[in-house]
This record gives C-alpha cells, sequence and structure tokens, in this order.
C-alpha cells in the first residue's frame, strides 16, 4: 500500500518535529492547559495540536497525565487554567456528553461495559440521537420503532466486524476482557464519531486478538475517521501511528513521526531517567548524596517550623 | 390452632389496602433503585407531601379531592427537583443522605405544633373521606369465600389495583424503549453513558420524578385507606419497609414490587396471627414462661428478619430476578 502511506506522509509534510508543532488541519487545538491537583501540577501542556485524519498516539511513562489530559480533552474533567477547542468550537464549560455529541467519542482505560445489558443492548444504547430516549416518545414505540431497527442492524455490522456477532444475545458483563475492549470501540462507533480517543486499547488483550485490533484501529483511519490513543505497548505505537506525541510530567516533551521520536534523546531520558546509561564518579554520587541529604534536613526543619 | 382463620386474615391483608400502598411505593423505588440506581431513602416524604396535599387542600380550603391529587403531583415533583438538583450530579450516596433527611424534616415539620391549626399535629387530619366514599359502588360486605372485606376497604381496594396495574403498565412501556435503556445504562456506569453523549443528569432527574410520582399516588391510597392522615404512618420505617418488598419481589422486574407487596404482607400478618393464637388462651402452645402474649406480638419482625437474610442469601435477585446476572455480578 505504497499510495496509502504517501498519503499519510503528506499530512505531516513541513510539519516540525517540535513539541506543539503547528499542523496542516488541526482538529483539536488546545493552548495552556493546566490541571493542578492539591499541589500537584498533573498536565501543564502549552500547545499541541491533532491532525486530522490521521492516527495520533499519546504516550509516556506511568504518571505522565495522559490520561488526565484525555479527560480534560473530553470534558470528563475541568483544567484550571486553558483553552481547548474541536472543529474550531471551543470546549470551555462544555458537559462531557456534549462533547461525545460533537463528534469525539473516548474509551476508558478500565473497560465501561454495561455489565447487566445484553452485548446488543449496549451497541443500541450508544446510537446518537434515538428519538425513543426522550420520554414522551418512549411511551409510544411507533415513535421509535423503525429508528430501532434501523440501529439494530448498524450494531450488527459493527458487531461482525469486531468478531462480537455470536455474543450478541449474551450479558457484556459476562465478555473476556479483551472482549470487552472491543464491545467498548464497537459501541463508541454507534455514534459515528470524527474523533476516536481509546485510552490504552490494548492493555490486557491477548496477542491474537492484538492483531485484529490493530486492523480495526487502521480501519478507522481509512474511514476517514480521526483516532488519537494512549498506548504503553511500543510495538504497536510504532506500527499504527501516523505521529507520536509524548508526555512526561504533565509536559510535552517531544512530537514526531514515531522512528525519529523513538529516537529522541528526551524521550529515552523520560523512560529511562536522564543518568541510565552514564557512570557516575565517585565525586559526582558523593555531590548527589550531599545533595539529599541537604533536602532531607530541610524538610526536617520546615517539619519542626510547623509545630 | 384455627389455621382457616390465619389463613383467611392472611389472604385479607396480602391484598388489602396497606399491602397496596407499600406496592406502589414500592414501584416507585424500582424506578429509582431497580432501574437508575439511585438510593432513594425518602419514599415516605414523597407519600407524605402527596397525602398532605390532598388532604388538607379539601378540609382547610374545602377543594375537592381531585384538585388535591393534581397539588400533590405538582408539589412532588417540586420535592424531586428540590432533592434532585444539588444532590444528582454527585456519588448515589449522597441522594441516599439527603433523601432520608428530607423525609424526615417533612415529617417533623407537618407534625409540629406551630401547623397544628392547618395540618392537625400529631394527631393528623380527618374529615376528607365523604366525596370518594359518595362514589363507592359496593355495600354490605364483600366476600370472595377464604376472605371478605367491607365495602369501603374494598372501594379502596379497587381503585388500589387499578392504579397498580396502570402503574405497571406504564413502567413496563417505559423501561422496554431506549428511554429504559439509558436508564439500565446509567445504572450500570454513569460515564459510560456520559461517553456516549447522553445528558446523565437529565435522565436521573427524570427517574427521580416518575418514581416520585409513584410514591405519591401510594400516599393518596395511605390517605384513602384509613380516612384520615397523620405524621405516624410517614416514619422511615416505611420506606425501608417498601425496599423490603422491593428486593423480595425482584429489582429491576415489572411485578416484583406486586409480587413483593403480597408476600409481605401474607407473611407479616400470618406470623403475627401465629405468635397471638400461639400465646394465647388457657393453654397456650407455647407456654407463658417461654413467651408473654406481648412479647409474641414482635416476634413475626424477628420471623420475617430471618426470613430475608435467608432470602438474600440463598435469592438475593428476589423472587423474579434472574439467576444469570447473579454471576455477573461478581465484577
Amino acid at each position: 500500500m505504497p499510495a496509502e502511506t504517501t498519503a499519510r506522509a503528506d499530512l505531516f509534510e513541513g510539519v516540525q518535529h517540535e513539541p506543539g508543532a503547528k499542523k496542516k488541519d488541526p482538529i483539536v487545538v488546545a493552548t495552556g492547559i493546566k490541571r493542578r491537583f492539591g499541589g500537584l501540577t498533573a498536565v501543564d501542556v502549552e500547545h499541541v495540536e491533532i491532525q486530522r485524519g490521521a492516527i495520533t498516539a499519546l504516550i509516556g511513562p506511568n504518571g505522565a497525565g495522559k490520561t488526565t489530559f484525555f479527560n480534560l480533552l473530553t470534558g470528563f474533567d475541568r483544567p484550571n487554567e486553558g483553552d481547548w477547542s474541536f472543529n474550531g468550537d471551543s470546549l470551555d464549560k462544555v458537559p462531557a456528553y456534549r462533547v461525545a455529541r460533537m463528534g469525539m467519542v473516548r474509551t476508558f482505560q478500565l473497560t465501561k461495559v454495561l455489565s447487566l445489558l445484553t452485548v446488543m443492548e449496549n451497541m443500541r444504547a450508544g446510537a446518537a440521537g434515538q428519538s425513543g430516549e426522550k420520554l414522551v416518545k418512549a411511551m409510544f414505540p411507533f415513535f421509535w420503532r423503525s429508528e430501532e431497527v434501523a440501529n439494530t442492524r448498524k450494531a450488527e455490522s459493527l458487531l461482525e466486524r469486531f468478531l462480537l456477532i455470536k455474543k450478541k444475545d449474551d450479558f457484556a458483563g459476562s465478555l473476556s476482557g479483551g472482549q470487552r475492549k472491543l464491545l467498548e470501540m464497537a459501541r463508541a462507533l454507534m455514534t459515528d464519531p470524527e474523533l476516536v480517543m481509546l485510552d490504552e486499547p490494548m492493555a490486557g488483550v491477548n496477542p491474537a486478538l492484538k492483531q485484529s485490533l490493530l486492523g480495526h484501529v487502521k480501519s478507522l483511519r481509512d474511514e476517514g475517521r480521526t483516532v488519537l490513543f494512549v498506548e504503553h505497548d511500543m510495538d504497536m505505537v510504532r506500527d499504527i501511528s501516523d505521529w507520536v506525541i509524548v508526555m512526561a510530567q504533565g509536559r510535552i516533551i517531544s512530537e514526531g513521526p514515531p522512528d525519529s521520536v523513538m529516537g529522541d534523546q528526551r524521550v529515552i531520558d523520560a523512560y529511562l531517567g536522564a543518568h541510565h546509561d552514564t557512570a557516575l564518579s565517585f565525586e559526582e554520587e558523593e555531590e548527589i548524596l550531599a545533595a539529599a541529604q541537604a533536602e532531607l534536613e530541610e524538610s526536617d526543619a520546615k517539619e519542626n517550623d510547623d509545630v | 390452632m384455627d389455621w382457616s382463620s390465619i389463613l383467611s386474615g392472611s389472604v385479607q391483608q396480602a391484598l388489602g389496602p396497606t399491602a397496596i400502598v407499600y406496592c406502589l411505593a414500592a414501584i416507585g423505588l424500582n424506578v429509582h433503585f431497580g432501574y437508575t440506581g439511585l438510593l432513594n431513602f425518602g419514599q415516605a416524604g414523597f407519600m407524605m407531601v402527596a397525602g398532605y396535599s390532598m388532604v388538607s387542600l379539601a378540609t382547610v380550603w374545602g377543594l375537592s379531592l381531585w384538585l388535591g391529587v393534581l397539588v400533590g403531583f405538582a408539589l412532588t415533583i417540586v420535592l424531586a427537583l428540590i432533592l434532585g438538583v444539588p444532590t444528582l450530579r454527585l456519588r448515589a450516596d449522597y441522594l441516599a443522605i439527603v433523601t432520608i433527611a428530607a423525609a424526615e424534616i417533612i415529617r417533623q415539620s407537618i407534625s409540629a405544633a406551630k401547623f397544628s391549626d392547618t395540618f392537625g399535629g400529631q394527631d393528623g387530619l380527618t374529615d376528607f373521606i365523604g366525596p370518594f366514599r359518595e362514589v363507592n359502588p359496593f355495600s354490605g360486605t364483600i366476600d370472595i369465600g377464604i376472605t371478605s372485606w367491607g365495602a369501603n376497604d374494598f372501594w379502596v381496594m379497587t381503585v388500589g389495583w387499578v392504579l397498580v396495574a396502570v402503574c405497571c403498565l406504564i413502567v413496563w412501556a417505559l423501561m422496554r424503549s431506549p428511554w429504559g435503556r439509558v436508564l439500565k445504562s446509567i445504572r450500570e456506569d454513569e460515564d459510560a453513558v456520559r461517553s456516549l453523549g447522553k445528558n446523565v443528569y437529565a435522565y436521573k432527574m427524570q427517574s427521580l420524578i416518575i418514581g416520585g410520582l409513584f410514591g405519591a399516588l401510594a400516599g393518596f391510597m395511605v390517605a384513602l385507606r384509613s380516612a384520615s392522615i397523620g405524621p405516624s404512618f410517614f416514619a422511615t420505617d416505611v420506606t425501608f419497609f417498601a425496599y423490603t418488598v422491593l428486593l423480595i419481589g425482584g429489582a429491576a422486574r415489572v411485578l416484583g414490587p406486586v409480587l413483593g407487596a403480597v408476600i409481605f404482607w401474607f407473611l407479616i400478618s400470618a406470623l403475627g396471627l401465629f405468635f397471638s393464637q400461639a400465646t394465647s388462651g388457657s393453654d397456650p402452645l407455647i407456654p407463658e414462661a417461654i413467651m408473654t402474649s406481648q412479647q409474641a406480638s414482635l416476634m413475626r419482625f424477628v420471623f420475617l428478619g430471618l426470613g430475608l437474610m435467608l432470602l438474600m442469601i440463598f435469592r438475593p435477585q428476589g423472587i423474579l430476578g434472574d439467576r444469570r446476572e447473579l454471576a455477573i455480578d461478581a465484577r
């Protein structure tokens, strides 16, 4: 598929490999996003743009603030300051359900299936704009029966694609971890989203299923959707992403195509620590110890003051 | 031991007006707790607001009972909004705390001496039942073989069971629709529903109002049943009995509250009659050394509690519940 490959590369031609790089056609733009939990600044993003029609990966070590940033973008959490927009519409103070209606749908790191509903009901619940979900019309099936039939057909074709069609009448709670991931992704697609945001889609999925999940994510892009995902699995990141954004300690430290990012010294440092491959001399070690000791004493003194 | 009188008395209670009151209250709780996962511990508050609206409009201002019913519904909705607006955005526990407190606040305020001119204080209100009994088509005693009811009770029962049937029909129609599916989804996982673009807060509010309106019907029935209304009937145990009724029958089942109410009142009166017979007379079945008749009158609650424990251990999904759901509950 060389043609396709060049098409993707085109999207990022001339884009700088720097944090906060301007994209040609951004679907999401966020500026000055800060989220503090007490004294801890979990997310501090100066500027980031997500390219439309591409698969963008968001990676970073544990505690880098990836999921928090996800929550902020999708309205599940509010930043202390900052502006962010989707398709040019500001999302400041927009509740999570409206964000989803605008076409930006997410999945969760810990899958959230509706356990005591069947797989098919889970899928139908995903469909947007159902008139049967309005209280007054709900009582009278002739308002919503035809929509329900159409949604069921759509759900069946999605379940077919995600290899869950045999499970359609089982409770979602009886599915395995990997199948739940698939169901959650399929359910998100019932809303016809423009931007699909996947939070660790591969966590806890067995290798065989992983391959088919990779295929599904790629097919989302080929349908013209934009995908942003958080992932720890570097093979997956390298395999399917067109662009990679790296976060560490709440900041974006690097951006670029997968290969260039993985060779970036800042990224290696963030994952492995800046000194992981330099041998320390005796003096340097002493110096670090002394600094640590001083810090300890200082905090002790402070505690005593407080008392 | 007179078994036939125990059976007759128990059937009389199981189908009688009190069972209907608890059945309606439990239908409301089924919408709240069974389908939406809202913990409303103040159903008695909804019942009280509605019941007192109907009665006091008739006694204080001399207006018709029908108008009282409308006002009762309106005030129930207002109460649901007052309780829901601050709490439904928060975790489920907050609604539980606020509703149980609100129900007590309402009860204490209405029974306060300050308002005794309007609401009758601890004695409550009477003297409103005339228009309801005037349209009673029954007279004398209605005998169905095993047991019998007076004409007034039977009229209340007729109206009550028709209401129960209509309510069940409404719940059934709502819960098979996409609207009901959203409620059930909220019960399973709010955030998932939010991520699919549904306004969870609005749905929870609708559920709180609708369940409250079923509770309002229960409140009207309380007044019609005893031809009076007083604060003593709306203590917190009313809500917990209604929860018991719901759990016996099976939560999130349309007919769960109906079956639950009938079984609950059958058992409670059968046990009561059994123990009162067993400890009365000159040569009682249970000698006085073990139990006096006064102590025996409380035994029904002991056994009911034991029965509930056994039910929760061996059939926690209730009588109409689905065994398959249990396997999944251990998430």
